[in-house]
């Protein structure tokens, strides 16, 4: 099968607009014959599910969370982008596409990045008529702030909180239409199949957590929005349920995976200290506004950093790229803490840390100043860490946060699958290598109010559909199917928990495929994985019964999937002979330790199709070409 | 560090639950609360015992998922932090700690420690919204909003519905959780034109949702984790009444 990207014809500057008009619609009055299920109710699910309803059709959504304000988007912390340019200082549609496609190494599509920046003021607007309470300068308007990867002030913020003020946007959004009945609202399920007649995409079937009983639902196109799948490496800034389940099984059905080993190392978390803990935490990326990074000059310097003086430290950001500073983007601040604490200049007990230093900008600003801007994050690195970072610097290490692998998506953002669309994290589109801050809210938000509202219509307006049943054979197959897996997985009765197995799994990631990774280490990774996966199907301890709810089970599920899904991340990272972005391939790097591109050979989406009979896949490529922005080498120098 | 716990074992809705008791051995001060029940957990699971269930998933006090009843109080000893964030260096070493879900009429058990708080999601659909369809939005800085009611709006809009303000209270009002949305879009402009109604439906909501009435003990605000102020609730009533006479 060739892959059609769909892009449409045109200057980049028109082709939105010209694809808008060229689509076909759904008149008002016939949008109430289509029903359409949105799995998942993050910023992309419920921004969907809401504007779709708004335009008549008949939506079902679904979350395995009780409430759709749940979902892991309410996490999300430092701000979402919009070149509105009111700090006067030279952005434009222009420039967050310029910055967007450089940040992501030169390994997103043209055309959806320019989308994404033309829209992204209108998410601002929507926001701000829903009542999102952003931050605001005392003459009453909107105030931003700077990111990483731009030097440009385009960042929107709700204090510490922006992901949460959206999404109780989106959610609120979502509410009024499940009153009016024209989103049916279903809490606490799981989508554990996809179901396809006559290839088409047409129905989920779920599990319904309290009870446990499988639940189908059949519609005439289904939307994923189900976040990403960084939870593979266990340890990761994720929420803990956040999981892969429902895109690896589409993808098993037939929708190619894009670019899957391209997952983000965000480098401002606090660092782990000790096995018992559950999850990585978050501090916002924002706070390398205001803090500067550094280490000892000395290896194993063990002083309190208070009595290192000022020319006995290493502000290492600074020094290599005086012109981003602090603010270089992501996979390269992480790369380079890595680098440090390898070399054995990391501080705190485990070495495995660099400083976030706030000593300058409260001495400048005030500590209420920063108090007003920070507070939330600093109380919650006190709560972790009993430190006070008021007065001591932060310990930072990195950590995954983000995977801009995802399902394959033409511009329409439907996968190959036809009728079967994924939007939000889950997709592969939009950040190419790497992905800059607050670009993810505004993807999600993009996607779920702007865009696919007007690219299904075409899909529902042009298909053929036949009448499609929740009794027929197909779901009935897959019901049996997922009863079939969980009597298995009950049945084993083994001596390790999911956990366990999991973080083994983790580690090999970490270890293997994380923010450094070379041929010999992704080999043996690629042993590994097969062996954790058999051990976790011989040896794995699953209590409690199908029949009621049952959070071990749950988690056995999405970890059953998570050992396939390391297994194709490997697959794609050895196969990408380059460094790009946050995928960093250690023969192919400069002198000077940044990441060398092979765009002769790598201008291209890695689109992985699934061959059934174990792991076994078919490389496809969507050849990339960029027209307006030129392929250079990216620098922060 | 070493616990006695006091769990709320309940298998479903419809069965009667009774506490049981659990060690919890080896537990470092640094560990959240949930890490100490996903300790507890791991000893059941590897004696092949049905785990103690526990609403969970961000894990830094943001979902509003967790909540537990901890010796009498809604998520715990410490104030404002929910109880994925509370530490168990907050606990003295050797005591019984005694696990509760959130007791109240309009939060059914589901099972052990977790409840069915879509009486919450009742009350946002009742009104807790700005109805504004996608697209039809103006620009953005079009309305000026005067910094300091963007920034109390945000101290309401903070909330994250939890329900440890109705667990906690002694008439199970939600009155914290309902007054922090009625509040947050009365502070803003973009809130005014539904205020009358907003306020009506989502107190009829609560009132049929078999919640009780708020008499001023202000117990929420002290176990609230997100220290939302009963400022709120004097707003709130503000608007009860202007929508009612004006
Ligand atoms: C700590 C943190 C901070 C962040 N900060 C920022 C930031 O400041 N700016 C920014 O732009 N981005 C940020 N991000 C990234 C951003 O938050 C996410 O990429 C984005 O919110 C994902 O949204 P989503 O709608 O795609 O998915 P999610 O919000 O992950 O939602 C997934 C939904 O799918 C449901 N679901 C999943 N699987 C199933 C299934 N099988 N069946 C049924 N339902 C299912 C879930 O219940 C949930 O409702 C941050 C991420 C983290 C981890
Ligand atoms: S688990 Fe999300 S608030 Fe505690």
């Amino acid at each position: 099968m060739a892959l059609n990207s769909k892009i449409p014809e045109g200057p980049i500057q028109q082709k939105w607009d010209n694809h808008k008009f060229n689509m076909k619609l759904v008149n008002a009055a016939n949008k109430r014959k289509y029903s359409v299920i949105v799995v998942g109710t993050g910023l992309a699910g419920a921004s969907a599910a809401a504007s779709l309803a708004e335009l008549g059709y008949n939506v079902i959504s679904m979350c395995y969370h009780e409430s759709p304000r749940r979902a892991h988007s309410i996490a999300a912390q430092g701000g979402i982008n919009a070149p509105k340019n009111y700090k006067n200082d030279g952005d434009s549609i222009w420039r967050l596409f310029y910055d967007t496609v450089k940040g992501g190494d030169y390994r997103a599509r043209e055309a959806n990045v320019y989308r994404l920046a033309q829209v992204s003021g209108n998410i601002i607007d929507q926001c701000v008529a829903q009542g999102v309470p952003f931050g605001r300068e005392y003459g009453g308007l909107l105030d931003n702030r700077s990111f990483g990867g731009a030097q440009v002030s385009r960042t929107f913020y709700a204090r510490g909180q922006t992901g949460q003020q959206l999404l109780l946007g989106a959610y609120s959004a979502l509410s009024r239409q499940i009153k009016k009945g024209s989103v049916k609202f279903f809490g606490r399920r799981e989508m554990l199949d996809l179901v396809l007649i006559d290839g088409q995409a047409r129905g989920v079937v779920a599990r319904n957590l309290e009870t446990g009983t499988l639940e189908s639902f059949a519609a005439d196109a289904v939307i994923l929005a189900t976040g990403g799948y960084g939870n593979v490496f266990y340890l990761a800034t994720l929420a803990k349920y956040s999981n892969g389940t429902a895109i690896w099984k589409a993808h098993k059905k037939g929708a190619f995976f894009g670019n899957p080993c391209f997952t983000q190392i965000h480098p401002t978390c606090i660092p782990l200290s000790s096995d018992y803990q559950s999850k990585l935490t978050l501090m916002s990326e924002s706070l390398r506004n205001d803090g500067r990074i550094w280490v000892p000059k000395k290896q194993g310097d063990k002083r309190n950093p208070k009595d290192i003086p000022e020319e006995e430290r290493d502000y290492y950001l600074e020094r290599m790229y005086p012109s981003f500073g602090n603010l270089v983007p992501r996979d390269v601040a992480s790369r380079r803490a890595k680098e440090m604490c390898d070399k054995g200049f990391g501080v705190g007990s485990t070495g495995l840390a660099v400083y976030l230093d706030f000593a300058d900008t409260i001495k400048r600003n005030g500590k209420e100043w920063v108090e007003e801007k920070y507070g939330n994050l600093f109380d919650m690195y006190h709560e972790i860490t009993a430190e006070n970072a008021y007065e001591t610097p932060m310990r930072i290490y990195p950590a995954v946060h983000y995977t801009m692998g995802g399902l394959w998506v033409d511009y329409n953002l439907m996968t190959t699958i036809p009728g079967l669309y994924t939007i939000g994290e889950a997709n592969f589109s939009d950040h190419g290598a790497n992905r800059l801050g607050a670009s993810a809210l505004m993807q999600g938000l993009a996607d779920g109010y702007f865009i696919i509202p007007y690219t299904i219509g075409d899909y529902l307006a042009s298909a053929k559909f036949t009448k499609v049943k929740t009794d027929d054979a197909m779901f009935k197959e897959s019901e049996k199917n997922i009863n079939a897996n969980i009597n298995k997985l009950l049945s084993i009765k083994g001596k390790q928990t999911v956990d366990e197995i999991h973080k083994k799994l983790g580690k090999v990631m970490y270890d293997y495929c994380g923010m450094a990774r070379n041929l010999a280490g992704l080999k043996k990774a690629l042993e590994i994985i097969p062996q954790l996966r058999k051990e976790f199907y011989e040896d794995v301890m699953v209590p409690g019964s199908a029949d009621n709810f049952n959070p071990e089970l749950e988690k056995a599920l999405r970890a059953a999937d998570y050992f396939e899904i390391a297994e194709l991340m490997v697959t794609d990272a050895i196969h990408r002979e380059e460094s790009c972005g946050g995928h960093l391939r250690e023969e192919y790097q400069t002198e000077d330790g940044e990441a060398k591109r092979n765009d002769d050979k790598f201008s291209y989406v890695s689109a992985w199709e699934y061959k059934g009979n174990g792991m076994n896949w078919e490389l496809h490529k969507e050849p990339l070409t960029f027209e307006n922005v030129k392929q250079a080498t990216r620098s922060y120098k | 560090m070493n616990f006695t716990l006091k769990i709320w074992r309940q298998q479903n809705r419809t069965s009667k639950g009774k506490f049981i008791e659990y060690q919890a051995i080896n537990i470092s001060p640094d560990m959240s609360f949930l890490e100490m029940l996903d300790a507890v957990n791991r000893d059941l699971t590897k004696k092949s015992e049905d785990n103690i269930a526990f609403d969970h998933d961000c894990r830094e006090g943001i979902c509003g998922s967790c909540g537990l009843f901890i010796n009498g109080r809604a998520h715990g000893p410490q104030r404002g932090v929910t109880t994925c964030e509370l530490r168990m260096r907050h606990f003295v070493d050797g005591t019984t700690i005694t696990v509760e879900p959130w007791r109240s009429r309009a939060f059914p058990v589901i099972k052990d420690l977790v409840v069915d708080r879509t009486a919450f999601e009742r009350i946002i659909q009742a009104g807790g919204y700005v109805s504004v369809d996608t697209g039809s939005a103006p620009e953005a800085s079009s309305i000026p909003v005067p910094k300091a009611n963007a920034d109390e709006a945000m101290d309401a809009a903070a909330c994250i519905g939890c329900g440890a303000c109705a667990a906690a209270c002694k008439n199970s009002s939600p009155m914290l959780f309902l007054s922090a949305k009625v509040s947050q879009f009365a502070l803003l402009p973009q809130g005014n034109a539904e205020r009358r109604i907003r306020v009506q439906q989502m107190v009829k909501q609560m009132d049929e949702d078999g919640f009780g009435l708020c008499s001023n003990t202000y117990a929420c605000e002290v176990e609230c984790p997100k220290k939302i102020s009963v400022v709120h609730i004097a707003r709130m009533n503000r608007e009860f009444l202007r929508a009612k006479f004006l």
